[in-house]
This record gives C-alpha cells, structure tokens and sequence, in this order.
C-alpha cells in the first residue's frame, strides 16, 4: 500500500516537471484546440438553407428589451400590468371562494359540531381555530396566485428573466455585488426560500452572502395578498372607481421596486462595511426567444407552484389558527392574552405609525406571511370589541365587501398612515421560519443566519418611525 | 448489425419499446444503469429529464437555472435507469462550483451513459463542452435537441456526419414536443448494454511538447491503473496541476474507476 503510493507520486512529480517545461501556455494552447475543433466539426454538419430573413424580431426586440433608455420603464410597466391583471382578476373568484367556504361551509361545519355534541373549545379550536385559519389561507391565497404564477411562468419561459438580469446587472456591480443576483432576486419575487436557493449560481461567497441576506427584500408570494389588499382597501379607494384597479397595482408595484431599491441600498452598504472584495465578473448569455407552451405552462404552474405554496401555507397557517384562538379565549383578569399583549405593545406600534394589533399580527405570523391579514383582522375586532361583525372571539374570518373591511379598520383606529407603513412594514421584516431555515442551511453560519433575519426588522420599524413622523408633521 | 429475427426486430423498434417505458419519478430503489445529463446552460436537459422520468422538475429559459442535480428513473425494456440532471455548464476546466459538480459525476459517479444535451441550433458553441465530455468518458450520447429552433432559423443539422465525426450516436430531438423520446431511449439502451460501441473524438494537442508529454505520463498511468479509458485526459489533467485528480492518483481511488465497472453488467438485457 505504502509502496503503491510512493510509486504514483512519482508519476506526479514527473507530471510537475514536464508543466514546467511545457510553459505557461498549455491552458490556452489546449482551449484553442478545443475550439477549433468544435469550429472544424460544426462547420462540417451545419448548412444554412435559404436566406436569412432580413428582418430578425429577436434582436429588435432584444435591443428594445434591454435598450438603456427603454429596458427599464419597460421592465416597470410589465409588472404593473400582470399585477393589474392578477388584482382585478382575483377579487371575484375570491369573493365566490370565501362565500362557499366561509358563509356556508362554516355554518354547516358548526352545526355539525353542535349535533355531535363537541365541548365548546374543541369545537373552537377545530373549526374556528384550524378549518377557518386554512379557508382564509385558500380563498385570499388561490386565486391571487392561480393567476400571478402563471403569468410569471410565461414571461420566464418566453426569456424574459434574462433580459431583466442583463438590465439589472450594471446596477448590481455598482453598489459591488454580483449580477447574477438579479436572477436569484427574481426568483424571490416568487419565493424567498426559493431565491436564497437560487444564489447557488454565485460562486463568490462574499457575493453570495450579499445576495442571501437581501433576498428578502424581493417582495414573496406570502406578501403579495398584503400588499395587494391594503392598496386596494386604502389606496385603491381614493381613486375613482374605474381607476381603482390600476392605482391600487400601482401602488403594489411602487412597494416592489423599493424592495429592489432596498437590495441596492443593503448590498451597497454590506460591500462596504462587512463583506468587502472585488466584484467578479461572468458571463451572461441571453438565451434565445422561445414561444411559450401555454397549456404546458397553465398545469405546470398551478400544480408545482400555486397548489405546493398554497399547502405550505395551509401546513403553517393552522398552528397560527389554534394559537390565535387560544390567545383569544384564554382570560386573565377579565381580558383575553391577545388583549394584554396588543394593550402591551400599542404605545410603541403607535410610535411608528403601526399598532399592537399589527405587531402581534406579525409575531404570529412568523411562520407565514400569508396569515398576517386574516390575523390583522380578527385582531382588531377583538380589541375594539366591534359587536356584530365576525363570529366570536378568536374567529378568523373575511368581509366579503371591501367597505366592511374598511369599517373594521376605522373601528380599530386605522389611518391611511397605518395602511401604508403596513405595507411598508410587510416589505421590510424578518423572512417567514421557513427562509430563515434554508438561510441557515445555506450558509451554515449562526451568525449570517441572524444578521439576515434581523437586520430587515431593524431597518423596518426605523423606516416605519421616519415615515410616521414625516407624516405627522406634514398633516 | 447483427442479423435479427423478426420478434426481435419487433423489441427493438422505437415505437414499440415506447410502450415500454414506465415512468417511475422519484421513486427508485434499485437500477440497472445511470444515465447522467450533461450540456450547456439552457439547453433543454430539464426537459429531457422531465420527458424520461415524468417528474416535472421546474424548467425555465434561462441558464443557471438547475443548481443542484436533480435525480429520477424511469424503466425501458425491461431495466431500470436512474437518471441525473447535471447543472448546464459551458466547459469541464472546473473553474466553478456548477463545473466541479458535473466534472466530478461524469468522472467518478461512472454513469453508464452520459447524455450530452446539445442546442441544435448554436452547435459549434456547444462542441466545446462535447469535446470535454468525450475526453473523460468513452460512453456517451448526444442529444441533439431543440431542432424545432434550428429549423427555425434556418440550419440543417447532418446528424449522421455529426455522429462520425464525433464517434458516439446522435438523436436528433425536440423535447419540449416530446419527437425523438423514442429514438433517444434506444440510442441509451444500446449504449447502456453496450451494443452500440462508442469511439469518440479525441482533442489532438497541437504542440509536440505537449503531445510527447501527455503520451510520457499517459503510457505511466495506463501501467499503473490497467484498464482506464481515460489515461490521455488524466495525464493532462495531471499535467495542468487538477488538485482533484492529483489527489484521486495519489489515493488510488482513480484505480476503482476501472475495478468497480463489472463487465457482465454490460451485457445486453432480454427485452421484456
């Protein structure tokens, strides 16, 4: 054995002395005989038939896509337009879902309760717990998504991520970070957990640690329905009706391109102060034009994305349903823990422009952020103890009538204030348990895991507190 | 070939074997052969995959998207497969985390077959990866795909020139609309079980230093692992100072290469 190796390292050093001898240009004279080879053969079997046709439409449209002067505000307005279609196309079926789920089977589900003669906190644990935290999930989360991830799935299979990758590039290697990070923060407009993945392409690890703590500033699916209602309920509103659909995307939209604002701002910092290096450089090949497989896409699109992020959602929201409840019904000296707890925390949300209801909402809701608004809900009319709306204490539920829902705000002390720094506050916070989990075992460092979950908080509630003293000041 | 009864002939038509082919996702336990999926970015080998193994692993146009290698099999003819989808690369030098992964299966996973995934209608950029894969394993395939798209701007592709050129078979595909699943399930059949026989093209180095090196230490590594069918490239390997592969010759691990590939596994499977 000891002898075998003794006799391969000599094979070795002979191989150490022949390098020296060859020079320093074998690398390059052995990549220049691939390619000539590879040239030699493809010259050999390809044969153009006919003529080219003199107008080519990809490269026109390649250079209108990723042109300095059009590449942007083209990027911007097909944002806004698949948010406009996703938030005027999923109100109806939304609506027509929480009827079925909630106004009749719940009733139903009660009664069955009542028959069978379950204990009163079984029954709410179950079904005012569970069932109503997972309907919720289903009738806000569907529809929303049935539409957006198609949409997106169509623009990536045409090739259209490139081109926004090439638009981004320059702008990541200015603030020092690498440009392939666009790609894995496209990949976050889907999915965090997804994006943090993603950042395998980068083969820097000091980029890559720049691309996995920003991550979260990619708006993700979970936030999108916040995002979606608050601009219609409070921002929508203030439009004329025709136009509410389009100012409320607007809004949504304006809330996605400061989260890109932030990666910049948060990458340009990191690269400075705690993760400085060179910017590597790579190559990006823009792929070609491919017409989209529609169907292909639709079924796809709806199995593995729309129905797997709905089922984590359910997974998480239901845990989220029972503490809720719990938190609701369990009594000390008179008022529920949620009460004390949003009693506890109402001076600081109020100090920057949030409210106890909020934050418990958003400790709650760790595990997803898809509950935040159901929870936000049923929060608030328990602390401002609304008689008539909702089912009872700890009872998820949803208003069918965007006014209902703004009258439950007003009751709980809301302002166009609350709604924006909400939406400014679901945008920047800590990612969602799973994120942080695929954060940790990407990196496999305690420390980059906590910096990059809390330091979206911090900069969160400072954003929130300058934004509310701006406000108070101006009105 | 060889000259075949007409039940034979029967099995080994493309149409009839595609009623053969089971899909079996993930779920798989044992297997006959390894299949691993080798090209450039952007290629369509998700698709391949997908089309082979029915799973529907997320395909999308643009390169760099399978990061991690995804694996499924699928059952043809009566054997099983297992099948890994390998990051798209550009080269095989291993100068980045994608290339290692997909250098370091083609070498030391053995695969029985490697696929190579090629764009039909950007080929000469897409030789320079072949040519790589063709220096470190004598069995593999091309699949030559996308040739919707080269239709499309125009090219005609002579796959059968190509196969002689290179020395491996070649199956010209369009795998997003499943034509020449057949043909390139059989193509991976014969070369599995080692009907097809592959003598691929070889890089001749252009410099006679360079040349009589690689011979000198090839001639020594083929002395000492008898049987490896890559002596040339590891000399060259050695030769540019490769940690890897200075470290597989110096454990003797690049010994198992050729101890742990049973011959009678080659032998040709009854077709079901």
């Amino acid at each position: 054995m000891n002898e075998a190796a003794t006799v391969n390292s000599d094979i070795l050093e002979e191989a150490a002395s022949l390098r020296w001898e060859i020079g320093d240009n074998m690398h390059d004279s052995l990549i220049e005989s691939i390619y000539e080879d590879a040239a030699k053969i493809a010259d050999k079997v390809v044969t153009k038939i006919g003529e080219k046709p003199r107008f080519n439409w990809e490269t026109t449209l390649d250079k209108l896509l990723t042109s300095r002067i059009f590449g942007f505000p083209l990027m911007v307005v097909m944002l806004t337009l698949v948010f406009w279609i996703t938030i005027s196309g999923a109100n109806v079926p939304s609506g027509m879902l929480a009827s079925v789920l909630i106004d009749q089977f719940h009733p139903m589900l009660k009664s069955l309760a009542a028959t069978v003669g379950l204990p009163w906190w079984l029954d709410g644990l179950l079904i005012d717990g569970m069932y109503l935290a997972m309907a919720w999930v289903i009738s806000v989360m569907l529809p929303p998504m049935a539409i957006f991830f198609p949409l997106f799935t169509l623009l990536e299979d045409f090739g259209y991520l490139p081109r926004v990758a090439f638009n981004l590039d320059n702008m990541f290697r200015r603030v020092g970070a690498h440009g392939k990070q666009s790609l894995s923060m496209t990949m976050g407009f889907g999915c965090n957990a997804a994006g943090v993945i993603a950042t395998r392409v980068i083969d820097s690890p000091r980029e890559r640690l720049i691309a996995i703590i920003t991550n979260n500033f990619a708006l993700c699916n979970g936030r999108w329905p916040t995002q979606i209602l608050i601009a219609t309920v409070f921002i929508g509103a203030l439009a004329p009706a025709a136009l509410s659909g389009l100012v409320s995307a607007v809004a949504v939209v304006s809330i996605a391109l400061l989260g890109i604002f932030l990666t910049f701002l948060t990458s340009w910092a990191l690269s400075r102060t705690m993760l400085k290096g060179e910017v590597s450089s790579f190559s990006l090949e823009l792929p070609p034009y491919r017409p989209p497989r529609i169907l292909q896409t639709l079924y796809t699109s709806l199995i593995d994305r729309t129905i797997i992020v709905l089922w984590r959602a359910i997974v998480f929201a239901v845990p989220s349903g029972i503490a809720i409840w719990l938190l609701s019904n369990i009594q000390i000296s008179g008022n529920s823990l949620a009460e004390h707890i949003i009693n506890f925390m109402d001076t600081f949300g109020l100090f920057i422009g949030l409210n106890g209801v909020i934050l418990l909402a958003y400790i709650l809701a760790i595990p997803a952020n898809e509950i935040v608004i159901p929870t936000i809900l049923m929060l608030t009319v328990l602390s401002a103890k609304m008689a008539g709306v909702g089912d009872g204490a700890g009872v998820m539920f949803e208003l069918d009538d965007l006014s209902a829902t703004m009258t439950v705000f007003q009751a709980g002390g809301w302002t166009l204030l609350t709604a924006v720094n909400l939406m400014l506050f679901s945008l920047i916070h800590n990612p969602c348990s799973t994120t942080i989990y695929t954060i940790y075992k990407e990196t496999g460092s305690v420390k980059w895991t906590t910096l990059a979950s809390l330091l979206p908080v911090v900069m969160g509630l400072v954003i929130c507190f300058v934004v509310a003293q701006v406000w108070r000041l101006l009105f | 070939m060889t000259t075949t009864s007409a039940s034979q002939s029967c099995a080994a038509c493309p149409a009839h074997n595609l009623s053969n082919l089971k899909k079996l996702g993930v779920n798989m336990t044992s297997w006959d052969y390894v299949i691993a999926l080798a090209g450039n970015p952007n290629t369509g080998k998700s698709t391949v995959f997908n089309a082979l193994t029915g799973l529907r692993q997320h395909t999308g146009n643009w390169p760099g998207k399978t990061v991690v290698r995804a694996e499924g099999g699928f059952q043809y003819g009566g054997s099983r497969y297992k099948i890994v989808d390998l990051p798209g690369t550009y080269s095989l030098l291993s100068t980045s985390t994608d290339e290692d992964i997909a250098r370091n299966f083609i070498l030391f996973g053995q695969p029985d077959v490697t696929v190579i995934v090629l764009d039909a209608s950007r080929l000469e950029r897409n030789l320079n990866l072949t040519l790589q894969v063709l220096e470190i394993t004598d069995r593999a395939l091309i699949c030559l795909n996308l040739m919707d798209e080269s239709r499309r701007h125009q090219l005609h592709v002579n796959e059968r020139a190509l196969a002689r050129e290179l020395g491996v078979p070649v199956v010209p595909t369009s795998a997003r609309h499943g034509e020449g699943i057949p043909e390139l399930l059989q193509a991976i059949y014969e070369v599995a079980s080692g009907q097809a026989v592959c003598k691929p093209h070889r890089i001749a180095a252009r410099s006679k230093e360079l040349q009589a090196a690689i011979q000198r230490i090839a001639t020594n590594v083929e002395a000492r692992f008898p049987g490896l069918t890559n002596a040339r490239w590891v000399a060259l390997r050695l030769l540019e100072g490769d940690p890897r592969i200075i470290e597989a010759v110096r454990t003797g691990e690049l010994a198992e290469l050729v101890t742990s590939k049973p011959e009678t596994e080659a032998m040709p499977k009854a077709a079901a």
